[in-house]
């Protein structure tokens, strides 16, 4: 039944309960009302339908607004009591009159399973990354690690038993030693914990080079035209906070970007594309390789090239190299990425291009044009193994909107512990927060 | 004649420490800090029992005492295991492969030689 006309047959049992909380006799209400207090009762066990001045007249002796007679309880907040007793095994009948008569203490109930859920799904969260994060992990094993040789050797000063006096500096040096191990591999740990992902000490190299290239709009004019300013290597030894790790990383991309600039002109991609608006179309158009082209758009200055991209290339491990967000969205690092996306088919289809439109989950789940594509790097002998890789281009949908509609639509989703899409093909894993049907 | 322990471990002071306590209780402590060749250094110099550590590079503690254990020359001598990882599943895991012992890290002296003593009989 819906709401509505269930907040219409219960008018009269809404009456009849404020009538009692107020301490009003039936005979009393009626006669403040101007009926009788049969048909008062008759109206009370909903046997006659109530409105216009009666109506009024009688929520103006209850006090209460007549649309909270007619409709009842909001919808909303009851839908909210329902889910919050389900999630909880909670056999609760009449949220309706709960959140009618206790409109206040219905929101709180409502309010506070939120806030647990919101909380069940943090903690489940930080234990999923405690488990299964390498970085954390590689903290805390530090951490110990440290603790267990000052516990040792402090143990060994302490014990009472002589020790001459180059074993007592040796062992001072140790715990010195360990202390500032100690001490760095707590901070990092705490870093964790504070804010997990964020932390600048849980940052990974790709992290860091993520954000300065963010930071630069993933386009470096220092290497662009035929005789660039700068060289990748200067570009990466002059970002700045990089650590050693994260500057190899970005001279790597540097390396890559550079090459791409010299065989891709920026004029001439920027032309293209302004014709085609297609990678594919562009790709011939210029003559290139298609994963090429797709490097190169993601790295075009405002103007040049497609209004907002994204961009991500993995290898075989499915591991992601520095991606380009859209919108905010982008592909996981830390957990495991849905496997739906089209990158991960382009790697076991190389050379053929794929296109999808790819929608997340929930009623404003984005939905991006997304083009792949696979290739296999060889080299640099001729016994070393294949490397698959893959790259993917995403656009906001409204680019190439003409021909959306031939381009199929495939659900994807932001990891399988993070998805709600029970019913997915491809789901691995349970998710970390059961699935509730108005996810989707 | 001393009896001899081997500590496969690769923290410096952690060996350091362990080696200084076993030695001053009489045992002779030789050390290996390589997982890849610590299997070849158990059957080279046979040791009377093995301290083995579960995260070592080149090869983890718990993949060293299944083939120590696969080996008829090796299936009964005493290994106790030492771990930073400290999970049900990891002492399970030990237990399962045949560690005669399984410790967590952090250790106190006193227990690490206590258990020695038990483990290689005296």
């Amino acid at each position: 039944m819906g709401l509505e006309r269930r907040g219409a047959r219960l008018a009269g049992a809404r009456i009849r309960a404020r009538r009692l909380d107020l301490g009003l006799a039936q005979t009393a209400l009626a006669q403040q009302v101007g009926i009788s207090a049969s048909y008062l009762n008759l109206i009370e066990h909903d046997r006659r339908r109530i409105g216009g001045r009666l109506l009024n007249a009688i929520a103006r002796v209850l006090d209460l607004d007549p649309a909270q007679i007619a409709q009842g309880a909001d919808g909303a907040l009851v839908g909210r009591l329902e889910a919050a007793a389900a999630q909880h095994d909670a056999p609760l009948a009449d949220a309706e009159v709960l959140a009618g008569r206790f409109p206040g203490w219905a929101g709180l109930i409502a309010a506070q399973a939120a806030r647990i859920e919101t909380l069940e799904a943090q903690v489940a969260g930080l234990s999923d990354r405690l488990a299964h994060d390498p970085e954390l992990s590689a903290s805390l094993h530090q951490v110990i690690t440290a603790a267990t040789a000052i516990r040792s050797t402090a143990s060994i000063l302490t014990g009472g038993e002589a020790l001459d006096r180059d074993w007592q500096a040796r062992f001072h040096r140790n715990i010195h030693a360990e202390s500032l191990r100690l001490a760095e591999s707590s901070r990092r740990l705490a870093g964790f914990l504070e804010a997990p992902g964020t932390s600048e000490a849980a940052l990974t190299p790709l992290d860091r080079v993520e954000r300065f290239l963010d930071r630069m709009g993933h386009h470096v004019a220092a290497l662009e035209g035929p005789n660039p300013a700068l060289s990748p290597e200067e570009v990466a030894m002059g970002a700045p906070d990089l650590d050693p790790a994260a500057r190899e990383v970005l001279r790597r991309w540097l390396m890559t970007y550079r090459a791409d600039a010299q065989a891709l002109p920026l004029e001439q991609v920027a032309q293209a594309w302004r014709e085609a608006a297609d990678p594919l179309g562009v790709a011939a158009r210029l003559g290139c390789d298609l994963p090429r082209l797709l490097r190169r758009l993601a790295t075009l200055p405002p103007g040049a090239g497609p209004a907002q991209v994204g961009f991500a290339t993995c290898d075989a491990g499915g591991a992601l190299g520095p991606r380009r967000a859209l919108d905010g969205l982008t592909l996981s690092r830390g957990a495991a990425a849905c496997p739906l996306w089209p990158l991960y088919e382009a790697l076991s289809q190389p050379g053929r291009p794929l296109r999808v439109r790819a929608a997340m989950p929930g009623e404003s789940g984005a939905v991006v044009l997304c083009q792949a594509v696979g290739w296999i790097e060889t080299g640099p002998d001729w016994a070393g193994p294949a490397r698959p890789r893959a790259a993917m281009l995403m656009l906001r949908e409204e680019v190439g909107a003409e021909t959306s509609g031939a381009v199929p639509r495939r659900e994807v989703g932001p990891g399988c512990r993070l998805c709600p899409r029970d019913a997915c093909p491809a789901r691995r894993e349970p998710p970390l927060v059961p699935v509730r049907s108005d996810a989707l | 004649m001393a009896r001899r322990v081997l500590l496969i471990e690769d923290e410096p002071n952690i060996i350091e420490a362990v080696s200084f306590i076993l030695s001053r209780a009489g045992w002779t402590v030789h050390t290996h800090s390589d997982g890849a060749s610590a299997v070849e250094r158990v059957r080279a110099h046979p040791p009377e029992l093995v301290i083995l550590d579960a995260m070592l590079p080149g090869r983890s503690g718990f993949d060293i005492l299944q083939e120590l254990r696969q080996d008829a020359a090796t299936r009964d001598l005493p290994v106790m295991m030492l771990t930073a990882r400290g999970q049900a599943r990891d002492r399970e895991l030990a237990l399962s492969l045949g560690a005669t012992h399984f410790m967590t890290k952090p250790f106190s002296n006193a227990e690490v030689l206590d258990r020695v003593r038990d483990l290689a009989g005296g």
